[in-house]
């Protein structure tokens, strides 16, 4: 085995002192979004822990995942591929090419047998044998089975490899299937979104690596962390939803004011995902404060979800139906009412909640 | 004895590629054929949808090139249902495209195609001292103190003896063909890191307009974000300060880093001018000043470029039913009126049929069908597109300002406008044209500033929103200049849905296999006559395929026109 040097190690032989590990520390900390407590965890982690090898396969896809990964603010993709993983297979950043690229690739999974983890961006193509999406002379369908055997903990990046994505979009003709679908025997992180917001696909991989296991996820696979919420529930523009001011047209008096883009399509009231809170590209915006609906691009099928521009017909809150009319009317007859049926839904989002929890 | 290698997969570009080649006993290449191994779907996905979501599937074509898709999927179902957009809107998508090409550019040089010039390991060997020496001679940038170049050595010992060598494992280094000093290896090395933190900045303006990077959002009649100085959450001072700051950073990154890297970089490889390929260039151009059909208004100008001849800049009309067609030969498709002849995208067709040998495979069989992407020629003939294109049609056409940096580079390199037509001639265009785009950023701001200042607000065009108010039967075509090269997509819209859809991408121009008269490719072409220092690694040619910049998903998405069922396939 390859001698593997902790995080401590790397910042020392680097020359940065130990307030500069630890600053590093508290960054990380903050971005996994964790109690100020668990801060020595972190640092005891980083200071014993070799970097994780981490291959990182693209199937069917547009990149758009590896891009927004490189867009992160913190961690910074530099310091994550230099000191934080192992990125020793990776198609759109590894040096190597060819044989060589993929001996890398068998080497790990080797060497590090039951120890990487596997990253995989895209769709697997499964109709026609696999023809659909080939790498190295072989279908993706093949490469991903292989790597996937002696993976630690398979990361599913995107609406691609969580839920299916574009390709997967009906009538599907590539037989393009989520991870999920394929690998049934290891464990999966999905995290979806088209792509995920940078700091969350970041904030995943610092979560394994500093406790040594898998974020919590939610019934639908997903970290906790990032996709505990709807992007409605911590949107700016929440008051203006319960207000019932609504948005009917791009480039009126009411979207120079941020009205609510509900009734323009927005999908954010059924979206779990980052977006309101953490935003994007280093907290800049997100689609809503732009001004344009939520198209819903973490939910699985969302592309199948009706025209991204018309309201939602029916309003699904786990298991509740309350349909847009209804919240509609209620929210034109009277604001206090809206906020009423809307804390109705948050009540029953909480007592489902908590039955979960008593489970 | 001629042989055969094979580079698959190929790294450090979008999608999945494959090259085979072929190179007699001097070890030079005599023919090569270039292989898209994916094919996506997405045009039968399309088909039936609200014209108005078109961009948003168009825009999943690629997240590299992200926000090109996107803009020419509004701009084809604008022009199909005839509506104008707001000066404001169309100064909006220059400046997101121009940030999307300056951006794009950049990841380019340092991240996927440097390390074919540069040899990382080297880098440990320089002395920090000189590294210093060096950059301030060429570069005021600040960075570049010796402490700063020691610092990062430390850094790269550190990394390399963890043993640990991550997304620099298996590299060529030490590869006879890296002809840099190990002084100039780590200053690429340092821009490499810096650049992957700087170019993040650089997006936030797509964020500032379209809420996210990669894949901003859009809107048919022109952009969702309302301008509004007055406002707490529209377009106003704050956010058009920031704007302002990202585009004064990344012209300073450009010219001060970039160029100066490229130059640098270069100067130790003008000996190696292979990979010219076609001499066939062209360009649709991009950046309209006022419509689109206005061709003379386009910053980056329109036009073709036969046999390196820059006398003469041909016209191209996208519309011209006998100008493009794709051809299908050596691709793994069929069309229904015989796939002998080529077909022009409003009446192309996308019949998949896979006559490939069964994964897993050595060698593909060249001489049949041997590709997922189509083979796009205009008039018949093959060109290039992207960078260089543009570049030599605006030098062509006499453009004072690419006259000008084009000379800038070509004066302090020592070398005449011939050595553009090569690989490095493609990678130094790629510089330029970053240079001249920045530069528009700073342009598109100040048009917009001038608008809101006069008190003109409007971002969006609402008179054809609504679906009643659209003809029966429509048909458009959008078009821009990616940062690979020529994008063209054509619509048409029949009882409010999409009736056909259909993209020629760069991509697919510059990657396609050979057509029906057997002349190869872009990139099968630049690569005949290349001379391999070892043939096991093959580092020359990912060179020349890098300095097109690969870009496969989108060579690969395929919309259909008629829709055909894909439950024609035949697998043999």
């Amino acid at each position: 085995m390859p001698t593997k040097q902790t995080f401590a190690e790397v910042f020392q032989s680097r020359g940065l002192s130990r307030r500069d590990f630890l600053k590093f520390c508290s960054l990380t900390s903050v971005s996994l979004g964790l109690a100020p407590s668990m801060l020595p965890k972190v640092v005891h982690a980083m200071e014993t822990k070799p970097r994780t090898p981490v291959i990182w396969l693209h199937g069917l896809e547009c990149t758009c995942c590896t891009e927004s990964f490189i867009r992160s603010s913190h961690p910074l993709v530099g310091d994550m591929v230099m000191n934080m993983i192992s990125l020793d297979y990776d198609d759109t950043l590894s040096a190597a090419a060819g044989h060589q690229l993929e001996e890398v690739r068998k080497k790990i999974m080797k060497e590090y047998y039951g120890k990487y983890i596997l990253a995989v961006e895209g769709n697997i193509p499964t109709k026609d044998n696999g023809v659909y999406c080939m790498v190295g002379g072989d279908s993706f369908l093949n490469v991903v089975r292989e790597t996937a055997a002696g993976a630690a903990a398979i990361i599913a990046w995107g609406a691609c490899a969580s839920f299916g994505c574009v390709q997967n979009a009906k009538p599907n003709p590539t037989g393009a299937k989520p991870v999920a679908e394929v690998i049934s025997d290891k464990p999966i992180v999905k995290v979806p979104g088209c792509p995920p917001i940078a700091e969350v696909m970041t904030g995943v991989i610092t979560h394994v690596h500093t406790f040594g296991k898998l974020p919590e996820l939610d019934r639908m696979g997903r970290p906790k962390a990032f996709y505990g919420t709807r992007i409605h529930d911590k949107c700016y523009r929440r008051a203006f939803y319960d207000a019932g001011m609504f948005v009917r047209g791009f480039d009126e008096e009411s979207t120079r004011k941020g009205w609510c883009l509900y009734k323009m399509g927005c999908k954010g009231p059924t979206t779990y995902n980052s977006c309101s809170k953490i935003q994007w590209n280093g907290g800049t915006s997100f689609p809503i404060g732009s001004g344009h609906p939520c198209i819903g691009c973490s939910e699985p099928g969302f592309w199948d979800n009706g025209p991204f521009y018309t309201r939602l017909a029916d309003v699904s809150f786990l298991g509740t139906d309350t349909t847009a009319d209804k919240i509609g009317m209620v929210a034109v007859g009277a604001a206090a009412a809206g906020a009423a049926a809307h804390a109705t839904v948050t009540a029953i989002k909480k007592k489902q909640h908590d039955k979960e929890s008593e489970q | 004895m001629a042989s055969k290698i094979v580079v698959d997969p190929i790294p450090r570009i979008e999608g999945h590629l494959r090259i085979e080649a072929k190179m007699n006993d001097s070890n030079v290449i005599e023919e090569a054929y270039s292989t898209g191994t994916m094919w996506r779907g997405i045009e039968v996905i399309l088909k039936g949808r609200d014209p108005r979501d078109a961009w948003a599937f168009a825009e999943r074509i690629c997240g590299v090139c992200t926000t090109v898709h996107a803009l020419a999927s509004v701009r084809c179902v604008e022009d199909a249902l005839g509506i104008e957009i707001p000066p404001n809107a169309r100064i909006i998508r220059n400046l997101m495209n121009a940030t999307q090409q300056t951006q794009d550019h950049l990841v380019h040089f340092y991240h996927l195609h440097a390390l074919d010039w540069v040899d990382v390991v080297s880098a440990l060997k320089a002395d920090p001292k000189q590294a210093s020496d060096i950059a301030q001679s060429i570069s005021p940038w600040p960075k570049s103190s010796v402490g700063y170049f020691r610092d990062l050595q430390q850094r790269l010992v550190a990394f390399v003896e963890s043993g640990q060598l991550g997304i620099f494992s298996n590299g060529y280094w030490g590869h006879p063909a890296y002809k840099l000093p190990p002084e100039v290896n780590l200053i690429a090395v340092a821009h490499y890191l810096e650049a992957l933190d700087f170019q993040k900045e650089i997006v936030k303006i797509q964020t500032v307009f379209g809420g996210k990077n990669p894949h901003p959002n859009y809107v048919v009649g022109g952009m969702a974000c309302a301008i509004d100085p007055n406002s707490d959450t529209a377009i106003n001072i704050e956010r058009l300060a920031m704007i302002r700051k990202i585009i004064d950073d990344t012209q300073a990154f450009i010219d001060q880093v970039y160029i100066p890297d490229l130059i640098a970089i270069a100067g130790f490889y003008k000996e190696w001018l292979h990979g010219g390929g076609l001499g066939n260039y062209m360009s649709y151009g991009d950046f309209p000043e006022t419509t689109l059909d206005d061709y003379k208004t386009l910053l980056w100008p329109r036009g073709v470029i036969l046999n390196k001849d820059l006398s003469t800049v041909l016209d191209v009309d996208p519309r011209d039913l006998t100008q493009i067609r794709e051809e299908i030969g050596h691709s793994w498709y069929t069309y229904t009126k015989g796939s002998d002849k080529g077909l022009h995208p409003w009446e192309g067709e996308t019949n998949p049929n896979y006559t490939g040998p069964q994964p897993p495979f050595e060698f593909l069989d060249t001489d049949k069908q041997y590709s997922w992407l189509k083979t796009p020629r205009w008039k018949d003939h093959p060109v290039e597109v992207g960078p260089l294109a543009r570049v030599l049609v605006a030098y062509a056409k006499g453009d004072p300002m690419i006259k000008e940096t084009v000379g800038m580079v070509l004066g302090k390199l020592q070398v005449g406008p011939e050595a553009l037509f090569s690989t490095l001639g493609r990678t130094a265009a790629r510089g330029i044209e970053c240079k001249q785009t920045a530069g528009f950023m700073g342009h598109f701001y100040d048009q917009l500033v001038a608008n809101v200042k006069a008190g003109d607000y409007r971002t969006f065009n609402s008179e054809r929103w609504e679906p009643s108010t659209w003809p029966n039967e429509c048909k458009g075509f959008g078009y821009t200049e990616a940062p690979r090269g020529s994008l063209g997509h054509w619509i048409r819209i029949k009882d409010e849905k999409i009736d056909e859809y259909q993209i020629v991408v760069p991509s697919t121009w510059n990657a396609s296999p050979r057509d029906n008269r057997g002349n190869s490719g872009a990139y099968e072409a630049a690569l005949k006559g290349t001379p391999m220092v070892d043939p096991s690694k093959p580092l020359e040619i990912l060179r020349t395929v890098h300095s097109f910049d690969p870009c496969l998903a989108c060579a690969s998405h395929l919309f259909d026109m008629n829709g055909n069922e894909i439950t024609r396939v035949t697998i043999v």
